[in-house]
């Protein structure tokens, strides 16, 4: 179960890969959208975290169009809770994440990722 | 009697079989439940706010159900796929991902408000593999440094676990201190074989002069069930007070499972008049 609030704190962690590490790049993703409870104190607390742009970009990789692409200063009920759907009930089932800068590919199977490095790229 | 961690890897020792086992059992259950809400009660989070937790080795989520329970939202990690495939059966609601922990994180900086880790640390200090990389000083190195900036300023990390000597408390304490921790070691029940219990109570950031808490003492058949069971009260009411997510009821359960049923998963529970009910230590 991995969802775009998780993605979005994502970066490579290969060795030697410290720059340009995020945010990981979404192919051959398979998506479920699955309900979960709103929580309005939990997503405006969650706001600071985000790195916006990266998460707008992602969303889009999913075919999701439905975030500003610049954060709004006023956070009303109706983007909270669209905020919440893109973060909290969109789940990669299938598909992979790919570091930007050294192109490590993890794939992420039954929802699950597959952060394991081999010998030779740990740090 | 040997313990896992001198057996085989974690990834090999909680295989299919075992990772059943383990989860299944009620004395685990009943010990894992207990040593969260210990461990919860030491992360000491704002009672007013929500919050994104970590659970190091999350394993079949038996942590995690309990933070589900109190309404927080976390992410699991974990290096054994049979524990991570048991946890999905289980219908957890944290983020789970396959990972060696003692090869670091890549979450960005001040990512979680805390983290728990349940009866994992002593599986870095028995490193199976030869390769120089691997060594217990440098896994644990890579770990707790990657941590610490994974952790926002000013939060905790709890973790229980099994240290084989005083030497072992020894390097790991000064490893996290050299990645940044304050922090130390609380034992609970220090006099008791069976009870005792040691927890390393880390802190990022907070001035450097937090206190760690007591230990717990006395008698411990008595005392920590009443004091779990009032734990649990408190944590229920808490998660009842509207901050959190709601805690499941019934009939959410029930519409989650039709919906998996409907998506064909298989092996979902059947209903019963057991389903949504609390569980309960059993003694
Ligand atoms: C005794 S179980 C505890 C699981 C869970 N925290 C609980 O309380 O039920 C220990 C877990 O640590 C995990 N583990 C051991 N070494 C690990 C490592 N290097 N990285 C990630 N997880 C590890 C094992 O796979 C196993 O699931």
């Amino acid at each position: 179960m991995v969802r775009l609030i998780t993605h979005n704190l994502l970066a490579c962690h290969a060795r030697g890969c410290t720059s340009n590490n995020f945010p990981l790049r979404f192919s051959d993703a398979q998506i479920e959208t699955r309900k979960a409870d709103f929580n309005a104190d939990f997503i405006r607390a969650f706001m600071p975290k985000l790195e916006w742009s990266a998460l707008v970009d992602a969303a889009k990789q999913l075919g999701d169009t439905s975030l500003p692409l610049e954060a709004p200063d006023m956070l009303d009920e109706e983007f909270l809770k669209n905020l919440h759907r893109v973060l909290l009930e969109i789940h990669i089932e299938e598909g992979s994440m790919t570091c930007p800068n050294c192109n490590h590919r993890y794939p992420i199977s039954n929802g699950i990722p597959n952060m394991l490095l081999a010998e030779d790229e740990i740090a | 009697m040997s313990r896992p961690e001198f057996i085989a890897p974690p990834e090999i020792y909680y295989g299919d079989t075992e990772a059943r086992k383990y989860t299944q059992s009620t004395r685990i259950q009943q010990i894992q439940v207990d040593m969260t809400y210990r461990a919860l009660e030491l992360l000491n989070l704002p009672h007013d706010q929500p919050a994104f937790l970590l659970d190091i080795g999350c394993g079949s989520g038996l942590s995690g159900e309990i933070l589900d329970e109190a309404g927080y939202h976390w992410v699991g990690v974990d290096i054994a796929p049979s524990m991570l495939e048991v946890a999905l059966e289980r219908e957890v609601e944290g983020d789970l991902f396959l990972q060696d922990i003692g090869q670091g994180f890549g979450f960005r900086p001040g990512s979680f408000d805390g983290a728990i880790s349940i009866s994992v640390l002593q599986w870095l200090l028995n490193a199976e593999t030869s390769h120089p990389t691997s060594s217990p000083p440098h896994r644990l190195t890579r770990f707790f440094t990657t941590l610490h900036s994974a952790l926002r300023n000013p939060s905790r990390a709890v973790f229980q676990f099994y240290p084989s000597s005083d030497d072992q408390i020894q390097l790991i304490t000064s490893i996290a201190q050299k990645a940044g921790f304050g922090g130390g070691i609380v034992v609970d029940y220090p006099n008791s074989n069976k009870a005792k219990k040691v927890f390393l109570c880390l802190y990022v950031g907070g001035g450097g002069i937090q206190q760690v808490p007591q230990g717990l003492e006395g008698d411990e058949e008595v005392e920590s069930t009443a004091k779990f069971e009032r734990r649990r009260d408190r944590e229920r009411q808490r998660a009842n007070s509207g901050n959190r997510k709601s805690v499941k009821d019934r009939n959410w359960i029930l519409k989650k499972k039709e919906l998996y049923r409907k998506r064909g998963k298989e092996e979902v529970p059947r209903d019963s008049k057991y389903t949504g009910r609390k569980r309960r230590p059993v003694f």
